[in-house]
């Protein structure tokens, strides 16, 4: 058995999966490949259906990959369960308790198939919810059933901490403590695989991240390198009497596309603050008013949204010769690569 | 077993299959506490049933059958046991499990899949076992039912049915998509059991065409040698019949949970 000397946790290269069914095979995860080094928060983002969950199955040792390889502290979770089990910790998307059980008689339940186990009361502290340990699970609300799951995830001080849209159904009181608890696990060590379809999440907490699109990696990196390679964009209401075209030459404001609706005008650009102040000088100097005016820099909602479009536009002119209209305008300046 | 104990000092204590299986028979037992249907027709009906059948056994021409209102009755008992107590609490419990996504949960951790299947039918199971001690002593107090004559024939055949039921739970479990389903799926190997396995009559009074069917039935062997064994009147022949069939179902029954049993419910 090797232990791992270097500091990736989690190796992923080459990942597949298919679901076979009636002669028809559908592949969900497409050829996925990154890594996530100790004490990483690594979140893996994607619409629904795009492989996060078929991805992260894979991970955890559910089901063994179609294709590819996957080393979870140096084994594979598959077929080297019995050594990684042990020092990993798997919340799934859904819950997963006997309703008619209570906190404490789920936590005892799950105590007893744990490694190393922490005593349950202080796991149910840890998520708040020491106080409901007599309650039975049924009558638990979503968030507090989230937080059970979070704190069976945690009994056994995971060294690696599998986390499948774990605050789904929280408030957010519930959102922002979850994700306090998240950092200081990754403050003292643990690596997290994070899935989330929520991109405010990903920002918060993640180092790194892939946005992951029908089953393959569309892009991957920090939070701002992803964020990074996406435009910025000004908007505003075009003055009375003005058309686009009496606007100064946009190319020359750094601005990379636009497009209006109504009397809204959108610019696309990749200098934000060369084309806002040229935008607000050429306003002064005619002396014109930018009403309902947004500067807005990039966000990983917008790298996310624009992602997963040009995907669908790529697979598009995949199929057919010809592109017009929006799609063809949203065409990227730069097709990312799936970095590994 | 250290399954559970906390541990400070150089890496923490791994759990063992046995503690793993204990902690989840002991949820599966509360569980089992408080779903009082389930409860209810786990407990009730194979101790009453029999109180029902004796009029009818006593009534049976035994003449030449080298059957005694005893012997009929008490392994129909155990089959009763079985079938209700067994078979049909389990198949609920796994349903139960799956469609609440119980089981997938578990599969995240460490406890393997034969731990789960096992723990879940602990309970069950024991209960089988101990409404087989309360019904043997209740027909010897009530009809002077003697010890088996053969109890390794008895052993046998409880240890062989201890494996298969469970198992033919799971996959009959498999074929439904929810609790009431799996009662309804359970229904047809219980009525074919009860009455085509010696059950309710036994095989010998059954018509001739009838008999080599019914003694291919799972729950056949086991009341085949339960009855054999007490009463002590098994040809050779007809034992290694049993026996065979007994192991032929354990086998079919393991292979078919490891093929078919659903793990998640259906979307």
């Amino acid at each position: 058995m090797n232990t791992n000397q270097h500091d990736d946790v989690i190796e992923v290269t080459g990942l597949r999966r298919v679901y076979g069914g009636g002669g028809r095979d559908f592949e969900a995860v497409r050829g996925v490949t990154f890594s996530v080094g100790r004490g990483e928060i690594f979140a893996l983002l994607g619409t629904n259906g795009a492989g996060k969950t078929s991805t992260v199955e894979l991970i955890e040792g559910l089901a063994p990959p179609a294709g590819g390889r996957v080393r979870v502290l140096g084994h594979d979770p598959y077929t080297g369960r019995a050594a990684v089990r042990p020092r990993i910790g798997v919340m799934l998307q859904e819950g997963g308790f006997p309703s008619e059980l209570t906190v404490a008689e789920t936590a005892r339940m799950w105590a007893g198939c744990t490694s190393g186990s922490r005593p349950a009361g202080e796991v149910l502290d840890r998520v708040a919810l020491g106080h409901r340990s007599g309650v039975r699970v049924k009558q638990l609300s979503g968030g507090e059933k989230r937080r059970l799951d979070l704190a069976l995830a945690l009994l056994g001080d995971p060294e690696v901490l599998f986390l499948d849209e774990p605050t789904t159904g929280l408030d957010v009181e519930g959102r922002r403590s979850t994700w306090e608890l998240v950092r200081e696990l990754r403050d003292a060590g643990t690596t997290v695989l994070l899935t989330t379809h929520y991109l405010e999440e990903a920002e918060e907490l993640a180092d790194r991240l892939a946005i992951l699109h029908e089953g393959r990696v569309a892009a991957l990196g920090t939070p701002a390198e992803v964020t990074a390679s996406q435009p910025s964009h000004v908007s505003f209401e075009l003055p009375d009497g003005y058309l686009p075209g009496d606007l100064p030459p946009l190319p020359g404001l750094g601005v990379s596309g636009h497009e209006t609706t109504g009397r809204r005008i959108r610019l696309r650009t990749g200098e934000l603050q060369r084309t806002a102040t040229a935008l607000l000088v050429w306003a002064e100097r005619a002396r014109v008013e930018l009403r309902g005016l947004d500067v807005r820099p990039a966000s990983l909602e917008e790298a996310f949204l624009r992602i997963s479009r040009d995907a669908a536009a790529r697979d598009g002119d995949e199929n057919a010769a010809t592109t017009t209209g929006p799609a063809a305008d949203t065409r990227p300046a730069r097709t990312r690569g799936t970095a590994a | 077993m250290s399954g559970t104990t906390v541990t400070t000092g150089a890496g923490p204590a791994r759990t063992t299959a046995a503690g793993r299986t204990r902690a989840l028979a002991h949820a599966e037992l509360t569980l089992l506490g408080r779903t009082r249907a389930t409860l209810a027709a786990a407990v009730f009906v194979p101790l009453v049933m029999p109180l029902t059948l004796r009029s009818a056994v006593s009534s049976m021409d035994l003449k030449g059958t080298g059957l005694t209102v005893g012997s009929v009755l008490l392994p129909s008992a155990i089959g009763f046991a079985l079938l209700f107590a067994v078979y049909g609490s389990l198949v609920s419990v796994y349903a139960a499990r799956r469609e609440e996504l119980v089981l997938k949960r578990l599969r995240t951790g460490e406890a393997r899949d034969l731990e789960i299947l096992a723990g879940a039918a602990l309970p069950s199971v024991a209960i089988g076992l101990a409404q087989c001690v309360v019904l043997t002593i209740a027909c010897r107090a009530a009809l002077g039912t003697g010890l088996p004559e053969r109890p390794e024939l008895v052993a046998l055949g409880l240890l062989s049915a201890l494996v298969t039921w469970p198992a033919l739970a799971a996959v009959t479990a498999s074929f439904s998509r929810s609790v009431e389903g799996a009662q309804v799926a359970a229904a047809p190997l219980t009525l074919v059991s009860m009455v085509g396995s010696g059950t309710f009559v036994p095989l010998q009074m059954l018509p001739d065409g009838v008999a080599p069917f019914c003694e291919l039935l799972p729950l056949t062997p086991v009341i085949t040698l339960v009855r054999g064994g007490w009463s002590g009147h098994l040809s050779a022949h007809d034992t290694v019949g049993a026996l065979v069939t007994a192991v032929a179902w354990t086998v079919i029954a393991v292979f078919a949970v490891r093929r078919w049993f659903r793990w998640e419910p259906r979307r």
